[in-house]
């Protein structure tokens, strides 16, 4: 068994979508680590990476923000864990630019007054999971039945690309949120869309642009029979989410989108008040009462 | 179509390849980044038909597409090109070409009520970032 009561401290960037907007995804993903034995220590100084890595080459300055993040979790130890998937892309694809680039590296350290090497591994929460707690000992803190609940992992982009940078997964086939999934005792739809665009920050485009591209990912898990999917990037849950808007009242409920430390936390029977579902579009309450795994109405 | 040396070897291409990095005429136009992207329904130029359009010095006409904009960077292009293409940087070289000089994609003060209300930060963060 590789869980390890209380022995596992990682220095942790929230993010700050994850303080505003997707607080559910933080308190869910804090309180859960907590039941398993982890603890996620924030670190001190943090500021927003900028959200979505640069792809210009001559053009270091969007790197300076997360390089301090860096810098600065460095000094509090080898690692430094993420939950939000725009998160972990930035600060790992910054890491191996400093790691790897040693130019840029010098340019980036002149400006910030550090000295870092990009010597600091940066890893998702799955990860965590996956390797330091492990899916069995998982399972094996099950507390509340899942009940067979068919859920739909959706990974996206910013998880998986590019590969020989981030190395989370089979870019092609990824199978963590997979077998995340089974060892909460949930029956995994698989779907073609899984590691398909949402649309991203199109979303800002007049017209609702990116919501042909969301409901595409929504309908290919949708008509598959998932009852619920589950994400870890706080702009793939809004994008999927506000595409199903005005899915009421059609012959189709919509299915709710949720982050997959939500479904963790009830899994692990932690209180309903950890959860924070509020600001989800296709409330998960009705679906989540009707399996009977939350009791209460508090779950709007 | 008869294009002059200077036209598809010209200092428009140069500039982009200084920003984004990439090498265009490794392209050898197959197809396949457009085949995998998620965004074409709404593209009036596929992605591969951007490349051609740089790779023959027409960059005018690249910078007017509403493909530029709509590209999401989601690099499911640039993961399946067998020639290692990053698209998606040539894509950025061709935002940031009109955004530098001060252009604005988007005006953060007109964006709709309800989006700024309810977007996550990381939203308009990136699309600010991309837009602006
Ligand atoms: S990705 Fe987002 S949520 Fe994460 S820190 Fe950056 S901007 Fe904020
Ligand atoms: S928001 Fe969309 S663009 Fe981002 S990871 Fe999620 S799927 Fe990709
Ligand atoms: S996949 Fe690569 S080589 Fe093929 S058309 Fe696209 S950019 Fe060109
Ligand atoms: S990066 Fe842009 S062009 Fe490439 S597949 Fe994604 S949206 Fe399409």
């Amino acid at each position: 068994m590789s869980l390890r009561q209380g022995s596992m401290r990682y220095p942790y960037f929230p993010g700050c979508t994850l303080k505003a907007k997707a607080r559910g995804f933080e308190t869910s993903a804090v309180a859960s680590a907590g039941a398993l034995g982890v603890h996620l220590d924030e670190m001190e100084n943090w500021q927003c990476c900028g959200a979505t890595f640069p792809l210009q080459a001559d053009n270091s300055f969007p790197l300076v923000s997360p390089a301090r993040t860096l810098a600065s979790a460095r000094k509090m130890g080898e690692r430094l864990v993420t939950l939000c998937s725009a998160c972990y892309n930035v600060l790992k694809r910054t890491n191996h630019v400093l790691r790897t680039d040693v130019g840029r590296r010098d340019k980036v350290n002149a400006f910030i007054e550090e000295d870092y090497a990009g010597d600091l591994e940066v890893m998702h929460f799955l990860e965590v999971l996956r390797d330091d707690v492990g899916f069995d000992a998982l399972a094996r803190s099950v507390k509340t039945s899942l009940g067979g609940l068919a859920v739909a992992p959706y990974y996206g982009c910013l998880l998986l690309r590019p590969n020989d940078e981030l190395g989370f997964d089979d870019p092609e086939a990824p199978h963590i949120l997979e077998d995340f999934l089974s060892a909460l005792g949930c029956q995994v739809v698989d779907h073609p869309y899984k590691i398909e665009c949402c649309g991203s920050y199109v979303a800002l485009e007049p017209g609702d642009l990116a919501s042909g591209p969301s409901r595409m990912v929504v309908e290919s898990a949708r008509s598959r029979g998932a009852q619920a999917i589950v994400t870890s990037c706080p702009l793939c849950q809004y994008n999927l989410d506000v595409a199903q808007q005005g899915a009421h009242g059609r012959e189709q409920a919509g299915v709710p989108v949720i982050y997959f430390t939500q479904l963790l936390a009830i899994a692990l029977g932690l209180p309903e008040d950890v959860l924070g579902f509020e600001g989800h579009v296709i409330s998960p309450g009705p679906l989540l009462r009707c399996v009977g795994v939350v009791g209460s109405d508090a779950i709007a | 179509m008869r294009l002059a040396r200077d036209v598809v070897r010209g200092e428009e291409e140069r500039k982009l390849r200084d920003i984004s990095g990439e090498e265009v005429r490794s392209c050898y136009q197959c197809g396949k980044c457009s085949a995998g992207c998620a965004m074409t329904s709404m593209m009036d130029l596929l992605p591969h038909q951007v490349i051609r359009l740089v790779q023959l010095g027409q960059v005018e006409e690249a910078l007017a597409s509403r493909t530029i904009w709509l590209c999401a960077s989601c690099l499911a292009c640039s993961a399946r090109c067998p020639r290692g293409v990053s698209l998606p940087n040539v894509m950025e070289s061709l935002r940031v070409t009109m955004l530098r000089p001060g252009g604005r994609h988007i005006d953060p003060a007109r964006l709709p009520a309800d989006v700024l209300e309810n977007a996550p930060e990381q939203a308009l963060v990136a699309g600010l970032r991309k837009y602006s």
